[in-house]
């Protein structure tokens, strides 16, 4: 079943973890279960909205994730719906705990990282997580999100609580452009056409889809009509939706702020080599760390801006029209 | 309903019940032997260095019953050494959780009774384990969603001394400690040997009991093979506020079978030929036609 949208939170220029963190707090009288679990960094992952306005909920585990995430299966053991936060990095250090102690258990267990890829900023390479889709789509029965603005990150937030079964989702620091109106309906496993076209389509998930809508629009200028997706389940994939896209348009990029292996762009090759192949382009951080910068920067640097997306869309063109 | 724990004690003299309790160790240790042999591999050692500890845990101190496996008042018990599984699906046979045949079907493909345990597998299994110092912090996790909710039960959990070596055991003692969660109790089977050497040749562990007490909490130091001393400690944690407890119970690898006392290479996972499973049955006290029963019936 579709989310809808709560009165407005998220609004234009609230940061993905901020919209998280707003929305979790309104949702919690209504799912009196959840108890949110922070490694001292309530301030950074945007939960300090909820420690104010539920602070018997908010547990505390110090700097210390891998026994924040093990004791999140313990939690969900007794009933409860744990909601683990930290940074997309420590996720990492913590994804044992995460397969053994809330997948393979089969736990009602949700993780929500913030600080994904490149997007960090000036932190710098230590603090970006570039690998963290392709390691918690790697681990069975975990499912996989990163909304892509602060309403579908509000949406996203009442669907992982609705939804009974482990999540990894990631949210964002910078400011994020409100790309959606209060309409936008979010539903796991299903991605949306949000621009039509018909050369070629862009798939693309969290940050990148704003980057993928300016792309459009610069190649409309260049006469080519291109579709993008929205697709922020990264796990289970939209094939239904991709595989269409694919017929229709012919030619796929997909863009994320991650590492091109094993991201959206492995998952989306994976579906597409399954239904329906076409030529694929991956915009994403191409197998390198990351480095301290403002995220337009690093985009840029890094090769996912929307630049990059756009001559991605035209090399996908040319490889379609060049097929025997 | 289920029975109590108190109704049980009422009912039974304390002889009575270290006899049961005794008989339900050796039980553990005939079937660990029984049940690696089928398999064709497993860990021997540290199963039968916690059978005693299993035996009280599960025979007298432990508020779960088979018929009352989802009770959310229920007492937990959690074997954070997942690798002594033989030993935990042998108690859980004894006292009804699970077919006593059955279980000598470990290791083997569409049985339930996996290598390490497995929460989806077996109803009565708390949670899945098998990568060491997990068990913990779930225990915790256990121990602080039922404290929350204001249920009065208490959750255990078994540790091995090789496992104290992992880095999240001291984030969970740090954590158990900070937020008082005195319904937790840890015990710890100090057997002193891990899976290639002496514990003080891979990882000194020492002072044990000091490392615990600097993390604030209660403690008490057994014999983890003497089955008064474990009732009666045991009994005195369930009883302590404020801070959660850890037992430190020291006992010998390979406990009963007399060529694996002690030994490192009976920690696992080992091939039991028919002569090695025959001894040590033997050595366990088992007669003749119990030996072919265990070894033959499967």
């Amino acid at each position: 079943m579709a989310a809808e949208a709560p009165a407005l939170i998220g609004s234009n220029g609230d940061s993905l973890r901020e919209a998280f963190g707003k929305t979790l707090s309104a949702l919690a009288d209504e799912f009196p279960k959840v108890v949110v679990l922070d490694a001292d960094i309530a301030g950074g992952t945007g939960v300090h909205h909820f420690r104010k306005s539920h602070p018997e909920r908010l547990l505390q585990f110090g700097i210390a994730e891998q026994n924040m995430m093990a004791a999140a299966g313990g939690l969900a053991a007794t009933g409860l719906i744990p909601v683990v936060t930290t940074f997309a990095v420590f996720c990492l250090r913590a994804i044992e705990q995460a397969r053994l102690s809330l997948a393979y258990a089969r736990r009602n267990a949700k993780i929500v990282a913030s600080h994904p890829g490149l997007d960090v900023g000036p932190d710098g390479g230590s603090a970006q997580a570039l690998e963290d889709i392709a390691a918690f789509r790697a681990i069975p029965g975990m499912t996989v999100i990163s909304p892509a603005d602060p309403i579908e990150m509000a949406l996203a937030t009442r669907a992982i609580l609705e939804f009974d079964g482990p999540v990894y989702m990631r949210t964002g620091r910078s400011p994020a452009k409100r790309l959606f109106g209060d309409d936008h309906r979010f539903e796991i496993g299903k991605g949306q056409i949000i621009r039509d076209g018909s050369d070629a389509t862009i798939v693309a998930c969290g940050v990148e889809v704003g980057r993928a809508l300016e792309a459009a629009e610069r190649l409309a200028g260049e006469s080519l009509s291109v579709r993008v997706v929205n697709m922020p389940t990264i796990k289970p994939i939209d094939s239904e939706l991709l595989a269409r896209c694919a017929a229709e348009t012919g030619a796929v990029v997909t863009a994320e702020d991650h590492n091109i292996h094993g991201g959206l762009g492995g998952a989306v090759a994976e579906a597409l080599a399954a239904t329906h192949p076409a030529p694929i382009e991956f915009v994403g951080v191409k197998d390198v760390f990351g480095a301290s910068g403002e995220p337009d920067e690093l985009a840029e640097h890094f090769g996912i801006g929307a630049g990059h997306i756009a001559e991605a869309v035209r090399r996908v063109i040319a490889r379609k029209t060049a097929r025997p | 309903m289920a029975l109590t724990l108190k109704s049980i004690t009422e009912t039974t003299t304390e002889q009575d019940l270290q006899t049961k309790l005794a008989i339900a160790a050796a039980f553990v240790r005939k079937h660990t032997i029984a049940s690696i042999y089928h398999a064709g591999s497993g860990h021997p050692g540290g199963a039968l260095s916690s059978a005693d500890i299993l035996a009280c845990l599960f025979g007298a101190e432990l508020n779960f019953w088979p018929s009352a496996i989802d009770d959310p008042a229920r007492d937990r018990f959690v074997l954070s050494k997942g690798h002594a599984a033989p030993a935990l699906y042998a108690v859980a046979a004894h006292y009804g959780f699970c077919d006593a045949k059955a279980a000598l079907r470990l290791r083997k493909l569409n049985s339930p009774f996996q290598g390490h345990p497995h929460v989806l597998d077996l109803p009565w299994v708390e949670t899945s384990t098998g990568s060491l110092g997990q068990g913990f912090s779930v225990a915790l996790g256990m121990a602080m969603g039922l404290k929350l909710q204001n249920i009065p039960a208490r959750v255990y959990t078994l540790l091995g001394d090789g496992e104290l070596q992992e880095g999240e055991v001291w984030e969970a003692a740090m954590c158990a400690a900070h937020h008082g969660l005195d319904n937790l109790c840890v015990i710890i089977d100090y057997n002193k040997l891990q899976s290639d050497n002496r514990n003080a040749a891979i990882m000194r562990l020492e002072p044990l009991a000091a490392k615990w007490r600097a993390f604030d909490w209660g403690i008490a130091e057994i014999d983890g093979h003497d089955i008064p001393e474990i009732l009666s400690t045991l009994r005195r944690a369930g009883v302590t506020q404020g801070r959660p407890s850890v037992i430190i119970a020291h006992t010998v690898k390979g406990k009963g079978v007399k060529y694996m006392e002690n030994v490192p290479a009976w920690h696992g996972s080992v091939k039991l030929t028919r002569e090695q499973a025959e001894e040590a049955l033997q050595s366990l006290g088992a007669g003749r036609g119990e030996i072919k029963d265990l070894l033959d019936g499967c």
